[in-house]
């Protein structure tokens, strides 16, 4: 496998600007010749969609919510990062460009970091132009705030709904192009198998969730922007439809992928209450800004919050990382909070929870104050645990959040498969082995409205594409394949039903690929993944047929994607003899428990391959790598201290 | 907590629906309302009963997917909650729960709890938006806004599109999620240059879509998860009207 970057020659800051200008363009009446499929509504997707509408491509869209406007960014809380300065207070594109490789932990693309920080602040003017009530000051300015990993105030958000706001504008968007009949939307939705046509990304095989009728759709080239894939984890912080299916299906396919162990733990979500428990809700990152984090300093203190005097706490971040304090990155800070449970002073009935306070907070600015920055996060978390967090600290612990793994793409997003982009959580390529609070919205509307449309019309302007269309034998050959999983998954008729293998799954992922990693324990799980999908293959329960809406055949689909895709995580994770962001290799940590980096063997993307045929079994995963070359920043040892 | 519940169970769009009995044993008062049928459907599967099929996604109050009638109240009894974010602890041990789809002409049921909302799109479609293409935007700080509109403007945006206000309502209107958007941006700078064109446009696709009028009986307010106003209705018929007056030939 051949993997090239495509980064542009000359300076940094001139790039992007002088790659745009060498990109070949589709004239105005030429656009209109060319179909693009784009598969997911999200952030990334919808403003895709949008944008490429808007400039005359047929698209289509697909999502599997019933509408485009549920996609899971739909769910981001805290707010995004642009680099406007617009306090003053010292930021520029230089450094959130720096902020960002330093937090990714200094595994992702200077190129592409610099490009993103570039087009920040574009996103802010074009989500304001389209009505988007960000959060405001007196003046009438838009107001900031702060997020991890960063000494500057560049965070722009809508109360504690966020991505609502955003992907509502980009749905919006998305919705004038639809009744203008440039987009066909698709919702309901799943796609289940790429097309490819002489070796080119050609068109998709899509299932129908209400009728389980299964189709195809040919076009010129295909966008995914699928989301990410933590739900391998079962908990997690995402939607209960996210899953890996469409990216790894075009794995199988030939397009690899880029660093699949990089999963990020969210350091402040509420902890799990039961073995009925189906997800985990983030509080959002914001809530550091006001609140702190502590636990009680001897282990098992059983005392309420309020008699523990402040002599007997122990302000973890604050002690271990005094410039940053509360505001440590999300790697550092979940690690911390694990630390301090393992050690037995975690708080709870389970002992697996931390506090967030806001004592502090409320009486330095009043209730009203934390009421107005923070209400619906607080009230979020008083109808799930029944207690008041005005009045009492909150309870939290990491879960999981974020995969900054996903389809290897080079510099125009496209990935190994000539033809086939990726967008968003979907793709490998901004945030290093750690992203930043705030920095996936601005990623995925970066990727969507902004650089996408330049760098397809460069691949559609010079590449030779024959008309396809789905009667070829690929597509008849993806349908059949498609056809034939389903029939097998229904024909199964055993004992056991979708949810409790993927929460087996989901267990073995936590306990050996989780937040704390070793040898040992990933060896573990890629003997106990197999024997678990063996096990799946043979005792399956559905009940039903294809042909109605059936949810747990919909599960069953993603279920037996993350049984495969679970065991390329740990084997990624088990060959990254390092540790480095989320990733944290018990063997590899410096005396004070910091993540050690292996800058001289693993400065590199690790790039997958898969080996087999595309319908079948994995029969391996080939790893490639992609060197990261550093010219502008100096690697170092990340501190936050 | 044990309950007894009757739930509404409808093959397909076409089938005829009927009420059905379970009993739902071994429910936490900490379950969330969707992970206890979660449990019951355990259940079912195991004993070889199709599971109740409902619509769900972030099951944390913010997609909009989620949404049952729960003893005939559209997301059940807690104000401002989704049916996701309902928790067993707002009911007794051995209560009976009738639990239904929303009806309504504009939401055909596809199967059990499920309905298409696909009408609400196409009302958005219609002209919930500002037209703006990709990169044509001026600096965002370029247009102040005064703070309490825009706060007003976010009060208003904060729908997610459930639909529990047409549930709720006898005449099935959905003039609260319609001026929901209308308000948002007529609020807004940004929206004035398509401020009239969008009343009568969203208006009139939502009286094509079947959806009934709003003849101010206020359920939808009382059971909105994110506590929309009516007040935003009363701004969309002086819109609608307005815009009528100005644009006689406006297309609507
Ligand atoms: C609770 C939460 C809070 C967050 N808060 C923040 C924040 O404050 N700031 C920040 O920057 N980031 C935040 N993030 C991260 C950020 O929201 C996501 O990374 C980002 O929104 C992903 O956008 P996306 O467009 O890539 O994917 P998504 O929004 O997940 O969209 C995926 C789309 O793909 C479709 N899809 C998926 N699979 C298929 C398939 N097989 N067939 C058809 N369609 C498919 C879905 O229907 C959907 O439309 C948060 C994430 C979570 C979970
Ligand atoms: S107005 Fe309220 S009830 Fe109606 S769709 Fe919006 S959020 Fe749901
Ligand atoms: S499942 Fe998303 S709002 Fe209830």
């Amino acid at each position: 496998m051949k993997l090239d970057a495509k980064i542009p020659a000359g300076p940094l800051e001139s790039k992007w600007e002088n790659h745009k200008f060498d990109l070949k363009l589709v004239s105005p009446a030429n656009k209109r010749k060319f179909e693009i499929i784009v598969v997911g509504s999200g952030l990334a997707g919808g403003s895709a969609a949008a944008t490429l509408a808007e400039l005359g491509y047929n698209v289509k869209c697909f999502c599997f919510q019933d509408s485009p406007r549920r996609a899971h960014s739909i769910a981001a809380q805290g707010g995004i990062n642009a680099a406007k300065n617009y306090r003053g207070d010292g930021d520029s594109i230089h450094r959130l460009f720096y902020d960002t490789i330093k937090g990714g932990d200094f595994r992702s693309r200077e190129a592409n970091v610099h490009r993103l920080a570039e087009v920040s602040g574009h996103i802010i003017d074009q989500c304001v132009a389209q009505g988007v009530p960000f959060a405001r000051e007196y003046g009438g300015l838009l107001d900031n705030r702060s997020f991890g990993g960063a000494q500057v105030s560049r965070t722009f958000y809508a109360r504690g709904q966020t991505g609502q706001q955003l992907l509502l504008g980009a749905y919006s968007a998305l919705s004038r192009q639809i009744g203008a009949g440039q987009v066909q939307m698709f919702p309901k939705t799943e796609m289940l198998d790429l097309v490819l046509v002489d070796g080119k990304a050609r068109g998709i095989v899509v299932r129908d969730l209400v009728t389980g009728a299964m189709e195809s759709h040919a076009a010129d080239a295909v966008i995914l922007a699928t989301g990410g894939y933590g739900n391998v984890f079962y908990l997690s912080t995402n939607a209960k439809g996210s899953n890996v299916t469409a990216t790894y299906r075009a794995y199988k396919r030939g397009a690899a992928f880029g660093n699949p162990c990089f999963t990020q733990i969210h350091p402040t979500c509420i902890p799990v209450k039961g073995d009925y428990q189906s997800k985990l809700t983030l509080m959002s990152e914001s809530l550091r800004n006001d609140g702190r984090v502590w636990v009680p300093k001897s282990k098992g203190d059983k005392r309420a919050p309020a008699d523990i005097p402040d002599s007997e706490r122990d302000y973890f971040l604050e002690r271990k990382y005094p410039s940053f304090g509360n505001l440590a990155p999300r790697d550092i800070a979940s690690r911390s909070a694990k630390e301090a449970c393992d050690a037995g002073q975690g708080v709870g009935e389970s002992g697996f929870g931390v506090y967030l306070d806001f004592a502090d907070s409320i009486s330095r600015l009043g209730e009203d104050q934390i009421r107005a920055r923070y209400g619906n996060l607080f009230d979020m978390y008083e109808r799930i645990t029944d207690e008041n967090p005005y009045k009492m600290p909150m309870r939290i612990y990491p879960a999981v959040h974020y995969t900054m793994g996903g389809l290897w793409v080079d510099y125009n997003l496209m990935s190994t498969i000539p033809g086939l982009h990726v967008l968003g959580e979907a793709n490998f390529s901004d945030h290093g082995a750690n992203r930043l609070g705030a920095s996936a919205l601005m990623q995925g509307l970066a990727d969507g409205y902004f650089v996408i449309p330049y760098t397809i019309a460069n691949y559609l302007a010079s590449s030779k594409l024959e008309k396809v269309t789905t009667s070829h034998e690929s597509f008849k050959a993806a349908e059949d394949s498609c056809r034939k999983r389903v029939g097998q998954l229904l024909s199964i008729k055993g004992s056991r039903t979708v949810d409790s293998f993927h929460r087996e799954l989901g267990k073995i992922m936590w306990d050996k690929c989780g937040m704390a990693r070793d040898r040992a324990g990933l060896q573990e799980a890629l003997k106990a993944i197999p024997k678990l999908r063996e096990e799946f293959w043979q005792d399956l329960k559905i009940l039903g047929t294809n042909e109605e809406i059936n949810q747990s055949l919909e599960k069953a689909g993603r279920v037996a994607d993350f049984l495969e895709f679970g065991e390329l995580m740990c084997l990624d994770a088990l060959t990254r003899e390092e540790s480095c962001g989320g990733h944290f290799r018990t063997e590899h940590q410096t005396p004070d428990g910091e993540a050690l980096r292996n800058d001289e063997n693993f400065c590199h993307v690790a790039v997958w391959e898969h080996e087999g045929d595309a319908t079948g079994p994995a029969k391996g995963h080939k790893r490639h790598q992609e060197e990261l070359v550093y010219e502008h920043v100096k690697l170092a040892t990340r501190s936050y201290k | 907590m044990k309950l007894k519940l009757h739930v509404w169970r409808q093959k397909d769009k076409a089938a005829k629906g009927r009420m059905v009995t379970y009993n739902a044993d071994n429910i936490s008062p900490n379950m969330s309302f969707l992970e206890m049928l979660d449990v019951v459907n355990e259940g079912l599967i195991t004993t070889g009963e199709d599971p109740i099929a409902f619509a769900h996604d972030c099951r944390e109050g913010i997609c909009g997917s989620c949404g049952v009638m729960v003893n005939g109240v559209a997301h059940g009894p807690q104000d401002a909650t989704t049916t996701c974010q309902l928790h067993m602890r707002s009911f007794q041990d051995g209560e009976e729960l009738y639990i239904e789809p929303w009806r309504a002409k504009g939401f055909p049921v596809l199967r059990d709890l499920i309905v298409d909302r696909s009408a609400f799109d196409r009302i958005i479609q219609a002209g919930g938006f500002v037209s703006v293409n990709t990169g044509s935007a001026q600096d965002a700080n370029a247009i102040p806004i005064r703070k309490s509109d825009a706060d007003e403007a976010f009060n208003a945006a904060a729908c997610i599109g459930c639909g529990a206000c047409v549930a709720a309502c006898k005449n099935a209107s959905a003039m609260l999620f319609v001026s929901a958007k209308v308000a948002q941006l007529s609020l807004l700078p940004q929206g004035q240059p398509e401020r009239q064109d969008r009343a009568l446009n969203m208006v009139s696709a939502m009286q094509n879509e079947g959806f009934g009028n709003c003849t101010n009986q206020y359920e939808c307010e009382a059971v909105c998860p994110k506590q929309i106003s009516t007040d935003y209705i009363a701004r969309l018929n002086r819109e609608f009207i307005k815009a009528a007056l100005t644009y006689p030939d406006a297309k609507k």
